[in-house]
């Protein structure tokens, strides 16, 4: 290993290793969130607070993450795999929960363990494919096949379909991200798509009724479909340009179902139009540019995959929350990362970000 | 770039470097077409398609509400209220805004009787209305009961005591079968009457004017554009029309001419019409026993209606309009002048009574009322003894196509027009009538009872009193009318001389010295002519004899013959027609001219008929 260390200063005080522009794109989004989020919770401004007080905590955690040595990650991704899961097993143990039991109650918080999984599964993948040459060869496919599977198949039987396609997609894409043939992937969609009708076989109930629905909605307007028809007017009324800030009818008039949680989308689009839509969908694509550019700048492929794994799935909370509700995509509960109320993922995210600034600031310097 | 893996083989990192970012290309590429995807499609929703969504909500928030017009009331010839809004007060509840409603009705129904239908209807409403929606109980409370109520009002949350105006007819059963009555709206009145016009009217015209002007007095909804929540709850009011009250209707109806003719029939059964001649205005128009129509406005009770509906002199029945009666002696007016008219007989054709008439060939008899007969009578005597054998020889003299067509003239066998529904035609006899209805021809005898209004004739009270206004006008009346004026028209062509022959016959009834009405001569203030006449009750003993004037006190009243009376005064230029129908009356003579006397006094008194001082 000749490595590039000789940085001046190293050794004698701590560098501070924050990456200035995603930093600065992240506060931009949680300041204009806070707006949307003001607006959406009928001005409720003990709503927005607590909302700051999470997010001030993923900053914190962001913060800490970025400052650990990637040695230490390496070193605590399976204890914190095995963790994780066993908390999974926990929650269809004791868990809590209306329908699905998605909560361990530990006293003093409530705490969602298939959160902690999303950045467990590809800390733990990142490992495993680290340890041998890339593409991956067959064997660690099998594992890797082994560690990703046994985590979904947990949160489906919660159910949480939405948080085992966010897991599940994280841990495809940290495979693709390693080289995983092209061959095989063809083989994979193949296989996929002839166990559709196995898969349909095997959902719940109102998981079929949602993609029923999904895909004619009408034909269920006042009930499952209430949510995507709502949602569609809410964004097309909203226009070029927008009905004004707290002034959207199908926000404040209760069309809208949770205005602001996993629909908070639709508020900004009507209350801010189409240029609101613009501006927010460019910051959300400079924020996971940048995370990509800087994931592949990471040292090494552990660095690489873990970071771009954490950016993807960043990503994947932001197409399939903005494109339910546009309607191109079935009602699933994902929320709009660090926009919609609620802490869990809020933190998770932020926390993940540490870790891609972690990883990039330890890059290797050339020349 | 070489690394020693951990199981000992070599490991290119540049090439695995080169593998990875290759991918990450791929994968921002992906990330990015995405991205322009989501673009796209909020360009299209938000652009593209916006008016569409902007429409849609529009409808989400925006509602239409329709407000009730208030009533047109009913008012009678002089400006006296017949049918009126009177302000109530309704007992409602608001579900969302009371904890417990079952006990909350409980406790309600300590403090004022609720019926198990005002419970199932409260109930049946509640399943389609909101939580935050008021619910109607009980309707019309009395004074105690508001006053009761708003004592305990603390102990009931959610309750509420609202105003509203609810429609009464203070005249009661004087008026019910003209002025009828409102309901409940139900669904077939929807359906008749249009959704969009009806939505928030909860009464409607049932009978009567009030059905039969629905359209007048109903008036225009007002509108309100007002802004709801999801769940339909209205925050604020965007737009408002008011809605436009109905018109008022004046009837040509005289209340207190009304209640004479009501008072008239005493305690008999029956109807009393009230015409004008040149106008056809209806000044009074009866049909007693009447019912309390403000029974029905709140819905009747099943007690009540099924008292109404067995009660024997049947109430709920419309005798003016519906009440087919035979006409009797009062249809000999008519068949005189068809005699004159076509020659069969002079005002001075004499025929001689000895009690009974045979047509030639058949051993029949036809009786008079008179066991002993009459003697000669010329026209004259034959209207004012009403003598029958005079008119079973006219009638056969005739024969039934002259008679049927001089019938048809004065209107016998077809609705009058009277602005009210439910008018049967009554039956004019003729030969194809007969063929149709029981497919036999005619036969010699039945033209021979048919001269006396007896057989298969038919008429309403208000059809003979048609019938007889077109007589006292000399061929020229109106059709008989409550609100909207007719056309006078020619209805009968006949020469002076025999309008005025058949004239003396009917001053001979009342002022002749054997006339049948003689004994009501004397309390006229205006001289009267006029036609008595015995309409048979079937299925009463020795049916098929033929009827009498006399009276039959031996036998029960509801066996007894109907008593009618057709007349018009003064003689010289007739301006009223009084048409009196006594069920059970007996004899015309006793009952009915009586009590037409005593209408023409009533008209005299309120100023209806001015009294002519003799020169």
């Amino acid at each position: 290993m000749n490595a590039v260390m000789s940085r001046p200063g190293i050794g004698s005080m701590p560098r501070w290793r924050l990456d200035p522009w995603l930093l600065g794109m992240l506060l931009v989004l949680l300041v204009l969130g806070s707006l949307v989020l003001y607006s959406a919770t009928e001005q409720n401004i003990g709503m927005v607070w607590r909302q700051s007080v999470r997010l001030a905590m993923g900053l914190v955690a962001l913060v800490v993450l970025a400052h650990l040595p990637p040695r230490m990650l390496r070193l605590w991704a399976p204890w914190i795999y095995l963790a994780a899961l066993a908390m999974l097993v926990a929650v269809l143990l004791f868990g809590v929960g209306r329908g699905a039991q998605r909560w361990l109650d530990l006293g003093l918080v409530r705490f969602q363990p298939s959160e902690a999984m999303k950045l467990a599964l590809p800390l733990m993948l990142a490992l495993l494919l680290d340890r041998r040459r890339l593409p991956p060869d067959w064997r660690t496919l099998a594992m890797a096949g082994v560690v990703i599977a046994l985590p979904v198949a947990l949160i489906v039987m919660q159910p949480d379909l939405g948080t085992a396609v966010l897991v599940g997609a994280s841990g495809l894409c940290i495979l693709f991200l390693a080289g995983l043939r092209w061959r095989l992937i063809f083989a994979m969609v193949a296989a996929l798509a002839a166990a559709a009708p196995l898969v349909w076989l095997n959902l719940h109930q109102y998981q079929r009724h949602r993609i029923l629905t999904f895909l004619n909605p009408e034909s269920d307007p006042l009930g499952q479909g209430w949510n995507i028809i709502q949602s569609k007017i809410a964004v097309g009324s909203g226009g070029l340009t927008g009905k004004g800030w707290l002034a959207g009818s199908q926000s404040h008039l209760e069309f809208l179902p949770e205005p602001h949680t996993d629909f908070i989308f639709s508020v900004l689009a009507e209350e801010f139009g189409f240029v609101g839509v613009a501006i927010m969908l460019v910051l959300y694509a400079a924020i996971i540019g940048r995370g990509m550019y800087m994931a592949s700048q990471c040292r090494d492929s552990f660095g690489r995959l873990l970071a771009g794994t954490l950016v993807f799935l960043f990503f994947v909370y932001v197409a399939v929350n903005v494109g339910m509700i546009s309607g191109l995509l079935p009602v699933v509960g994902v929320p709009l990362p660090l926009v919609s109320y609620g802490g869990t993922s809020a933190v998770t995210l932020l926390a993940g970000f540490g870790i891609v600034m972690g990883l990039y600031s330890r890059r290797r310097f050339m020349g | 770039m070489i690394a020693r893996e951990s199981d000992g083989t070599i490991r290119n990192e540049r090439e695995e470097m080169q593998l990875v970012q290759g991918r990450f290309r791929f994968v921002m590429v992906a990330m990015l077409v995405v991205f322009v995807l989501l673009g796209w499609r909020f360009g299209t929703l938000q652009v593209g398609e916006h008016e569409l969504y902007a429409a849609r909500a529009d409808d989400n928030r925006i509602r239409l509400n329709a407000m009730a017009p208030n009533r047109g009331l009913i008012l009678d010839r002089q400006g006296r209220v017949l049918a009126e809004n009177r302000p109530a007060y309704r007992l409602a509840i608001v579900p969302e805004r009371t904890p417990g409603l079952d006990e909350t009705i409980e406790r309600l129904s300590d403090l004022v009787p609720v019926t198990t239908e005002e419970l199932r209807r409260f109930q049946r409403q509640r399943e389609r209305s909101r939580r935050f929606e008021s619910i109607t109980l009980k309707t019309n409370l009395s004074e105690d009961e508001v006053a009761r109520l708003a004592i305990h009002r603390h102990r009931l949350p959610g309750v509420e005591i609202e105003p509203y105006l609810t429609r009464h007819y203070p005249h009661g059963e004087l008026l019910a079968h003209v002025v009828g009555y409102v309901g409940r709206i139900d669904e077939r009145d929807l359906r008749r009457l249009g959704r969009e016009q009806y939505r928030a009217t909860s009464h409607v015209g049932k009978t009567g004017i009030e059905r039969y002007y629905e359209h007048l007095l109903h008036g225009q909804p007002g509108l309100e554009r007002v802004e709801t929540n999801a769940q339909g709850r209205v925050l604020r009011v965007l737009e408002r029309t008011d809605p436009v009250p109905g018109d008022d209707l004046v009837l040509s109806l005289d209340l207190e001419l009304q209640r004479a003719a009501y008072e008239a029939l005493g305690d008999y059964a029956g109807a009393v019409v009230v015409l004008d001649v040149e106008t056809g205005e209806v000044l009074a128009l009866v049909s007693k026993p009447g019912f309390d129509p403000n029974l029905f406005v709140h819905g009747i009770s099943q007690f009540d209606y099924s008292s109404l509906l067995h009660h024997h002199q049947r109430p709920l029945f419309n005798r003016f309009l519906a009440g087919g009666y035979e006409p009797g002696s009062t249809i000999k007016p008519f068949i005189a002048l068809a005699g004159l008219e076509s020659g069969a007989i002079t005002p001075q054709t004499r025929v001689f009574s000895r009690g009974w008439f045979e047509l030639p060939g058949h051993s029949r008899r036809y009786r008079d009322w008179r066991r002993e007969g009459h003697g000669w009578v010329d026209l004259q005597l034959a209207l004012a003894e009403s003598v029958n054998v005079y008119f079973y020889q006219l009638a056969v003299d005739l024969g039934i196509d002259r008679i049927s067509r001089e019938l048809a003239l004065f209107g016998i066998g077809r609705a009058t027009g009277l602005d009210l529904h439910g008018e049967i035609s009554g039956v004019l006899p003729t030969r194809t009538w007969k063929r149709a209805t029981y497919g036999e021809p005619w036969y010699p005898g039945e033209t021979v009872i048919t001269g006396i209004g007896q057989g298969f004739t038919v008429i309403t009270p208000l059809q003979l009193a048609h019938a007889t206004a077109a007589l006292a006008g000399r061929g020229t009346t109106a059709p008989p009318w409550l609100v909207v004026p007719t056309e006078a028209a020619r209805m009968v062509e006949h020469a002076d001389e025999y309008w005025d022959a058949v004239f003396n016959g009917l001053e001979a009834v009342v002022y002749g010295p054997s006339g049948t009405a003689r004994a009501v001569a004397r309390d006229l203030p205006v001289p009267m002519a006029g036609k008595t006449g015995t309409s048979q009750v079937f299925g009463r003993p020795g049916d098929g004899v033929e009827p009498d004037e006399r009276e039959h006190d031996d036998l029960p009243e509801h066996l007894r013959n109907h008593a009618l009376f057709a007349g018009f005064a003064p003689i010289d230029d007739p301006e009223l027609v009084v048409v009196v129908v006594a069920e059970h009356g007996g004899g015309g003579a006793r009952v009915a001219a009586p009590a037409a006397a005593s209408v023409i006094r009533s008209a005299v008194e309120l100023d209806l008929l001015k009294v002519e001082q003799a020169p």
